[in-house]
C-alpha cells in the first residue's frame, strides 16, 4: 500500500515541476521524475504476496507461487524509451541556448514576437 | 498566483487518483494472462526466464520496434548537434589512482556485460542490461584518459551487422516456419547454455547493437565540449 | 500487529524517496538537482528488487544511475549552472 502512495506522490511532484518552473532544465528533470513514478506504479500492481521471481531455476518451483511477469516485460521497454526521450530533449536545450543565450522560457517566448 | 492554481489543480487530481487506487487490493493473485505464460514457457520455448521469453518470443515484434526507437534517438541527437569543424576532446588527464584503477577494471566490466547478455535466458539479464553495462565501461575509460579513442567506423559496422542479423533471423522464421520471428532451431534441455532455440542469438544481436549505439551517443556528446 | 524489519526498511526508503524528489525540484543549483534525480533512481532500483523483479532492477540501475546523469551533467557544462 505504501508503494501506491509514494508512486502517485512522485507523479504529482514531477507535474508540479513541469507546470511552475521557469528554467528549461528543471522542466526536463520533472519529465524524468514522472517516468520513474509511472514505472514504480506498474510494477507495484503486479505483486503477489509471499511469491517469488518468475524464473524456474529449480525444477521444483510451481507456477502458482510466482509474481505476474507481464508488467515486468512492459516496464523493461518503458525505461529504455524514457532514456531516449530525455537525451533528445537535452540536445534541443543545447541548441536553444546557442541561439538565444538564455534558459528562461519567458524570455524565449518574448523574443519571437 | 500561478503556483497557487497549480497546487490546487494537483491536489484535486491527486485526491481522486489515491482514492481510486486504494480500492485495488495490494498483493492479491490476479493472474489471468500471466498464468498462461508461466505454465507454457518451459514446454514451448525452452527458456527458464519467463520475462525473456515474453520479450523475445511471445511479443518479439515490440522489441524490434524498441530497437528502432533507440536507433532514431541516437541519430536525432547526432544530427541536432552537428558541427562542420573537427574537434578533439580537451579534458584533462585524471589523477594517478584513477588512471591505474580504470586500466585494471575496464576488461572486467566488458566481460561482465558480455556475460549478462549471453546468459539472458537462464539468469536475470538480457540484451538491454548488457549493452548499458558495456557503455558504462567505455565511459570510465573516456573520463580517465585524454587520448582514448574509439573509431567511428568500427561502431557503425557493429551496429549495422547486429541490426541486419535481427531482421534476418525473423525472415528465416518466415521462410522455414509459419510466422515472423518463430523459433525454428531445436529446443535443447532446459537450464543449460545451448537451449531455447533462437532466443540467445537474438539477445546477442540486441546486446551488441545497444552497446555500440550508447557508446556512439556518449562519444558524440563528449566531443562537443570546448 | 507484528512489525518486521522489512516493513521498517520499506518505510524508511519511501521517506528518502520523497525527500530526494522535493530536494531535486526546489534547489537553485542545477548540479544538486541532478544528484537528487540519480538518488531517486538508486532507491527505485532497491524497491524493484524487494517487489521480486530482478530484470527491471538491473535495467534501472544500469540506465538510470549511470547514463542519464552523465547526459544531464554535460548539458549543464555547456549552459549555465545556476537558475536565477
Amino acid at each position: 500500500m505504501v508503494y501506491y502512495i509514494s508512486a502517485i506522490l512522485l507523479i504529482l511532484i514531477g507535474m508540479y515541476a513541469v507546470l511552475t518552473k521557469k528554467n528549461i532544465i528543471k522542466i526536463v528533470i520533472g519529465l524524468s521524475i514522472i517516468d520513474s513514478g509511472i514505472n514504480l506504479l506498474l510494477i507495484a500492481i503486479g505483486y503477489v504476496k509471499d511469491a517469488t521471481a518468475p524464473i524456474f531455476s529449480d525444477s521444483s518451483l510451481k507456477a502458482s507461487g510466482m509474481v505476474d511477469p507481464v508488467p515486468q516485460a512492459l516496464v523493461l521497454t518503458a525505461i529504455v524509451i524514457g532514456l531516449g526521450v530525455t537525451s533528445v530533449a537535452l540536445a534541443l536545450v543545447i541548441r536553444l541556448y546557442d541561439h538565444h543565450k538564455t534558459l528562461n522560457i519567458d524570455k524565449i517566448r518574448k523574443l519571437k514576437w | 498566483m500561478r503556483k497557487v492554481l497549480a497546487v490546487l489543480l494537483l491536489a484535486i487530481v491527486g485526491y481522486y487518483m489515491i482514492d481510486s487506487f486504494l480500492k485495488i487490493p495490494f498483493g492479491e493473485n490476479r493472474n489471468t494472462v500471466g498464468d498462461y505464460y508461466l505454465n507454457t514457457t518451459v514446454k514451448e520455448t525452452g527458456s527458464v526466464n519467463t520475462v525473456t521469453s515474453i520479450v523475445v518470443n511471445y511479443r518479439g515484434f515490440d522489441t524490434l520496434g524498441e530497437v528502432t526507437v533507440l536507433f532514431l534517438a541516437t541519430t536525432g541527437l547526432a544530427a541536432i548537434l552537428f558541427e562542420n569543424k573537427k574537434r578533439k576532446r580537451r579534458l584533462q588527464h585524471a589523477s594517478l589512482i584513477v588512471r591505474v584503477g580504470a586500466h585494471l577494471i575496464y576488461p572486467l566490466i566488458i566481460l561482465l556485460g558480455a556475460y549478462v547478455f549471453i546468459h539472458g535466458h537462464l539468469t536475470p539479464g538480457g540484451g538491454f542490461q548488457g549493452g548499458a553495462i558495456i557503455a558504462t565501461g567505455v565511459l570510465l575509460m573516456f573520463m580517465s584518459y585524454r587520448s582514448f579513442e574509439v573509431s567511428h567506423k568500427l561502431l557503425v559496422y557493429f551496429e549495422s551487422i547486429a541490426g541486419i542479423a535481427f531482421v534476418t533471423i525473423g525472415l528465416s522464421g518466415l521462410i522455414w516456419g509459419t510466422s515472423f520471428l518463430e523459433n525454428i532451431l531445436p529446443l535443447g534441455i532446459p537450464n543449460s547454455l545451448f537451449s531455447a532455440g533462437v532466443i540467445p542469438i537474438i539477445y546477442i544481436a540486441v546486446g551488441v547493437k545497444v552497446g555500440a549505439e550508447l557508446t556512439g551517443l556518449l562519444d558524440n556528446l563528449l566531443k562537443t565540449i570546448k | 500487529m507484528i512489525i518486521s524489519a522489512l516493513t521498517i526498511l520499506v518505510y524508511v526508503l519511501a521517506a528518502i524517496l520523497i525527500i530526494a524528489a522535493l530536494f531535486a525540484v526546489k534547489q537553485k543549483d542545477l548540479l544538486m538537482a541532478v544528484i537528487g534525480t540519480s538518488a531517486i533512481s538508486v532507491v527505485l532500483s532497491i524497491f524493484f528488487y524487494i517487489l521480486q523483479a530482478p530484470d527491471v532492477a538491473l535495467t534501472e540501475a544500469a540506465i538510470g544511475v549511470a547514463l542519464s546523469t552523465i547526459i544531464f551533467v554535460i548539458t549543464i557544462k555547456k549552459t549555465e549552472r545556476y537558475e536565477e
